[in-house]
């Protein structure tokens, strides 16, 4: 049924994307179709090339070979287009440390063009429920908070693609549940979620659909629905030692 | 435009809160020009020649320390590629910083003025405004060339070593064209007379910053 969808339904597009450092090839021919509003999570273990084809994604590396279309726009044509219409939350938060998550968030909003940064801002902070600690330092905020912060700073621009690598890095029980909330929160909206994690856990519970990277191939894909929590844990295990 | 003055208020509230430049900056250079006066005494003759080129060492080496501390804060929780994700220009991210960077370097620099006329006791004719416009093309400059550096210096384990060791020998001709002109206005004599000097320290201004705008993408962004 997918096959038959046209390039346009597509949020993102890779065709055989690859990228190497040197003689090391950390990303081999991906092909990956996400459609729009669709929530797809790409499992891999450490070194598989998560973080790579993410940063490739955001646009924060250029892949070796290959094609990658955005919404509609060439990621190495027209970075700028395709940073206009994606949000990044990664395991860092990419905040800064000794201003305030308003001051934060209304300077990231201003990088994008955002008209009243000022009132999105608010809006935004209290939506990621840390409107009580708007004028507090993000230095001052625990791992959960700074996570909660990036997630704001990644929608403040109001993109329909959201990229989220490994966002559940270093979240204690309390932290990983809020945050699970926010994503339901983010599926809700119909954005398009694009998400790495190593964690079959938390990965499986919002997708419509999930891939398999290892050794920087795609080694498995498959619709969510009807997928059986312990027989993709044997699957993942089976594709990533044969990677 | 708004951008840019984005970045600039983002470095000035940072470093307002952190002081973490002008504290490592104006305390360096208050402790080298504590040395040198013990070291060259009171001003005579021969060390009032060297005073310029002792004062713009103690300036350069001490906005050394305010650059690589300007992008390192940059690289706290990758907040740079944070800033990298926007659909921003990366020339308005060096102006941003270049301008910050030079407000701080240019009060530094203003502040090692007073400091260099009391230790070194300098009894000089005339008046000590001609050094402003000095100091500020002096900053300009060293600030352009340093904050490209800075950016690629920052990713290496050895950036407090890689900065001045890329910086310093492509400032040579800044700093013998302000070491120059500071000595005209120490004298009491007129910029006038340094108008080659002024012209280059103007010209390298130009270039680089043209140069290093231009260069800047390719070396905050990953290949």
């Amino acid at each position: 049924m997918r096959d038959s969808l046209t390039d346009n339904t597509y949020d993102i597009k890779a065709e055989g994307l690859g990228k190497s450092f040197g003689p090391v090839e950390a990303l081999r021919g991906i092909d990956l179709n996400v459609e729009s509003g669709e929530f797809y999570t790409l499992f891999g273990p450490n070194g598989a090339g998560k973080t790579t084809f993410i940063k490739i994604l955001s646009t924060l590396a250029k892949p070796s070979s290959g094609k990658l279309t955005i919404a509609g726009h060439d990621a190495v044509k027209d970075p700028d287009g395709v940073r206009g219409v994606t949000g990044v939350v990664s395991h860092d938060p990419f905040l800064y440390e000794n201003l305030s998550a308003f001051e934060n968030i209304k300077f990231f909003g201003t990088m994008y063009g955002v008209q009243d940064a000022d009132g999105r801002a608010v809006e935004l902070i209290d939506r990621v429920g840390l409107g009580k600690r708007m004028h507090d330092l993000v230095r001052n905020f625990s791992r959960g908070m700074k996570q909660r912060l990036a997630v704001a700073r990644a929608i403040v621009h109001d993109p329909g693609i959201l990229l989220l690598d490994e966002p559940y890095t270093g979240l204690d029980q309390h932290g990983a549940r809020v945050f699970g909330e926010m994503l339901s929160m983010l599926k809700s909206d119909r954005r398009t979620i694009l998400m790495t994690t190593h964690n079959i856990e938390e990965g499986l519970d919002r997708s419509d659909r999930v891939g398999i990277l290892a050794g920087g191939r795609m080694v498995y894909e498959s619709l969510r629905e009807g997928l059986d929590r312990e027989a993709f844990r044997e699957i993942y295990i089976s594709r990533v030692g044969d990677a | 435009m708004s951008k840019v003055w984005a970045i600039i208020r983002k470095d000035i509230v940072t470093e307002l809160r952190t002081k973490e430049l002008f504290t490592s900056m104006l305390t360096f250079s208050l402790l080298v020009t504590v040395i040198f006066s013990f070291a060259f005494g009171f001003s005579t003759g021969l060390v009032r020649l060297a005073v310029p080129a002792m004062l713009w060492i103690t300036f350069t080496f001490a906005g050394v320390l305010g650059l690589s501390r300007s992008f390192a804060l940059e690289k706290e929780g990758n907040a740079v590629l944070g800033l990298l994700l926007t659909p921003t220009d990366r020339s308005l991210i060096y102006f941003g910083k270049v301008i910050g960077n030079t407000i701080f370097v240019f009060i530094v620099g203003m502040i090692i003025v007073p400091m260099f006329v009391l230790f070194f006791n300098l009894g000089f004719q005339g008046t000590l405004l001609p050094l402003v416009p000095v100091i500020f093309l002096g900053s300009l400059g060293f600030v352009a060339v340093g904050t490209l550096f800075s950016a690629m210096a920052v990713n290496t384990r050895l950036r407090e070593v890689l900065l001045p060791i890329l910086l310093f020998p492509i400032i040579i001709p800044l700093i013998v064209s302000a070491v120059k002109l500071s000595g005209l206005v120490l004298e009491g004599k007129p910029l006038s007379e340094g108008a080659s000097a002024l012209q280059l320290l103007i010209a390298f201004d130009i270039i680089f910053i043209a140069a290093c705008a231009v260069v800047f993408e390719f070396v905050i962004e990953e290949s």
